[in-house]
């Protein structure tokens, strides 16, 4: 946690939720889904569900109209939820009305920051997101050279600001990004766009690999996760955390908006899925390499 | 000008670019995928744009000479010089290979991705303009390429989409949203970062993240260079006004360069006001694309500049009778430009471009494409007949505006892709100057 970060960075620490969650409930999974898709009131059931069957933290996508970083799945997701009317004062009082073990973060495009408030200012989103008792924000289109504004505004009101690694990140922007991170640092398995794919990236080990002695935030890896066996995959490569979306967003679909407990009970079945594949994971590691160094052990009993 | 006189002020332009930000627009707002190709570009964009290295700008000057059939004249139009009572030159971009200023930019961008080693080249394009000088450069330098192209403009633009084939790029029609430019660029965006190792994409405008927006420009700012020389020689003076029309602003800012450090030249940048400048918040739309009148500060694709949005951060459909002009967003420098005034925005309506197009054709033998019409439509509102009898407030404007003796309009493109709009829309308006479109009808 923040006591034993790496203090390199010149961002002051901050005590975070987000780190002790992943710490707590190693390996853990991360799930994203959609607000607003197909409403805002199925998405308070889903959190909820997902909550139930095992995520340790979830991510709530706030649609923007122009995903550049989602495939097909998520942007599909996105129109629902802006046909639906998602606004972000909406998106702040279903987070308001949420009560979950895992904690919460905020995954949206750079604009939405802006716009939220009078002047193009980012702070004002985060005091509300810290306000509605949000722990994190992950914004795809906002590189670390871009990011100091929100680092700052993060900063004040103790949230975390999680960077996404890709396959192409090496050398000093690496080192840049990994100096600046918190909470976890978001693994891209793949180039592309987010979407569910058959098979885990060979990419993977060797991203993780390149991230390894940079810092001791958490590391977990996400684009194109959608089984058990996948998430066990990446454990056994070393990740910390499995982030999963676009399969959960597909269930979210196929359900449609005809009611949303049978929506509700398949993604609640499928976090167990992959908490229980991550789990495996874990303890076959434990049982086959006592001595392998491994990310801070938890330190609940 | 003489060149080291011009590469002085290249010199100033970078000045300006520092950091990728022009005041408080541009940076780089992208994927991390992406971000190292962004580096890469923008050491490539100093050492073979900024410093020649490699010969790089001989090359790409001689390919625009030879190929591109550069330079293009400065013609005096003698009819609109008589209507407007002063001397209005046309800068006939119009007669570039292709038919529009865009190869400028897009055999700059293939030959610079092919001096990178890049073995593949994608593009969106909004009127099909784009694409069509893209695909045209790649085929003129062997190198593979891929179109993005939203599906309402596939519809409207059909000649360019054959045209595009014809040279041997592969179109992919994009169904989402409103089928338009900002659909393209994201769908764009997306092969990118799947394919970022090998690929270069190729930005059709002044916009998108550093360095884009100022390398655009600079392929781009052949046009008032040679503008700009050619009235000196002509008229032995520098003009009062230039207008240009603004989609994305690649051939605004390409007219306008040159200018910029003389402080006397009024510089004009058209904007499609559409049907209306009313704003539908509720539906999310603006029937108009009007950005640098009615936007306000925002990112998108890669850039914060002005935008068409809701209040919420939403981006706007936006409208006009003109393919090209159709985007909710424009180059951050333009936006910058306007901020601190040196740049003026004006915006006209679809009756007005479509008058403009006939008027054009009728009184010049020159068939300008819709984009273009709006930057002639601007000249007949603030000059024309009518501006100087009615006191209606365009007038007004216009008075105050007061264009000068001495006036370039930029012709950025040709209208054969647009005849069947043109043919549609005037049929369904009572418009002045239209000539009768009902023979068509068979
Ligand atoms: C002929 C012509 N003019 C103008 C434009 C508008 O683009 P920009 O403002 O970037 O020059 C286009 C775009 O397709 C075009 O085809």
């Amino acid at each position: 946690m923040s006591d034993d970060r790496d203090d390199s960075s010149d961002r002051p620490a901050v005590d975070s939720e987000i780190e002790a969650a992943i710490y707590e409930n190693h390996p853990a999974l991360i799930a994203y889904i959609t607000a607003g898709d197909p409403s805002l009131e199925d998405t308070k059931a889903y959190v909820e569900a997902l909550d139930r069957g095992g995520a340790d933290l979830i991510e709530l996508g706030l649609p923007f109209s122009e995903p550049i970083a989602e495939g097909p799945t998520i942007q599909g997701a996105i129109n629902r939820a802006l046909a639906a009317g998602t606004t972000p004062a909406g998106f702040f009082d279903l987070v308001d009305g949420l009560e979950t073990d895992a904690p919460l973060l905020v995954m949206t495009y750079y604009n939405m920051l802006l716009q939220f408030g009078a002047e193009a200012d980012v702070r004002p989103f985060v005091e509300r997101a810290a306000d509605a008792g949000i722990s994190g924000v992950i914004v795809p289109d906002l590189p670390a050279e871009e990011a100091e504004p929100l680092c700052a505004a993060c900063d004040e009101f103790g949230l975390d600001v999680v960077f996404i690694v890709a396959p192409t990140t090496e050398g000093d922007r690496l080192e840049t990004i990994m100096s600046r991170a918190s909470g976890f640092v978001y693994v891209q398995a793949r180039l592309g766009t987010t979407g569910a794919r058959a098979d885990v990236s060979s990419a993977t080990h060797d991203s993780l690999e390149r991230l390894e002695g940079h810092s001791d935030v958490p590391k977990a890896v996400g684009f194109g996760v959608s089984k058990g066996d996948h998430a066990a995959e990446i454990v056994e490569a070393g990740a910390d955390g499995v982030i999963v979306g676009s399969a959960l967003v597909d269930i979210v679909a196929a359900h449609g908006s005809d009611g949303d407990a049978p929506a509700a009970a398949d993604l609640e079945e499928k976090a167990r899925e992959l908490k229980a594949g991550a789990e495996r994971a874990a303890a076959d590691a434990d049982a086959t390499d006592g001595e392998q160094e491994r990310t801070p052990e938890p330190e609940h009993p | 000008m003489s060149t080291s006189e011009r590469d002085h002020e290249r010199g100033d332009q970078r000045e300006r670019t520092s950091h990728g930000s022009f005041g408080e627009y541009g940076g780089q707002y992208v994927p991390e995928a992406v971000m190292p190709a962004l580096q890469e570009l923008e050491d490539a964009y100093e050492r073979y744009v900024l410093e020649n290295e490699d010969g790089f700008m001989d090359e790409f000057r001689e390919r625009l000479r030879d190929f591109g059939g550069r330079p293009t004249p400065l013609q005096r139009a003698d009819r609109l010089s008589e209507r407007y009572g002063r001397e209005i030159y046309l800068k006939r971009e119009d007669l570039v290979h292709g038919g529009a200023h865009k190869l400028n930019n897009a055999l700059g961008q293939v030959l610079l991705a092919k001096y990178m080693g890049k073995e593949r080249i994608v593009a969106e394009t909004g009127a099909g303009q784009h694409g069509t000088a893209t695909a045209m450069a790649a085929a003129h330098l062997d190198v593979p390429c891929e179109i993005y192209m939203g599906r309402t403009d596939v519809n409207r633009q059909r000649p360019n989409v054959y045209r595009m084939r014809m040279n041997g790029a592969q179109v992919n029609p994009v169904d989402a949203g409103s089928g338009t430019l900002k659909e393209a660029i994201n769908e764009t965006m997306r092969d990118w970062s799947t394919t970022v190792e090998t690929s270069h994409y190729v930005i059709g405008s002044v916009v998108g993240p550093h360095p884009f927006p100022a390398m655009v420009r600079d392929f781009q700012a052949v046009i008032s260079d040679e503008a700009r020389e050619q009235l000196l020689e002509s008229a032995g003076r520098l003009p009062d006004t230039v207008i240009a029309c603004a989609g994305g602003g690649s051939n605004t800012m390409g007219a306008f360069d040159a200018f910029i450090p003389d402080a006397d030249v009024d510089l004009v940048a058209v904007e499609a006001g559409g049907s209306s400048l009313e704003i539908d918040e509720g539906d999310g739309i603006a029937p108009n694309s009007a950005t640098l009148s009615t936007g306000s500060d925002g990112v998108l694709h890669g850039a914060m500049t002005k935008l068409l949005q809701s209040d919420d951060g939403q981006i706007m459909e936006s409208h006009s009778v003109s393919a090209g002009l159709d985007y909710a967003g424009v180059g951050p420098e333009l936006s910058h430009l306007v901020e601190t005034g040196r740049v003026r925005p004006v915006n006209v309506d679809d009756e007005t471009a479509l008058e403009a197009f006939h008027r054009l054709s009728t009184l010049e033998g020159i068939i300008p494409a819709l984009e273009s019409s709006h930057a002639l439509g601007y000249l007949e509102r603030a000059a024309g007949p009518a501006a100087k009898t009615s006191n209606e407030q365009h007038a007004q404007e216009a008075a105050e505006e007061g264009l000068g003796d001495l006036v370039v309009v930029n012709v950025s493109g040709r209208g054969d892709k647009d005849l069947e709009t043109v043919l549609e829309e005037t049929e369904a308006r009572d418009l002045a100057a239209a000539p009768d479109v009902e023979v068509f009808d068979s």
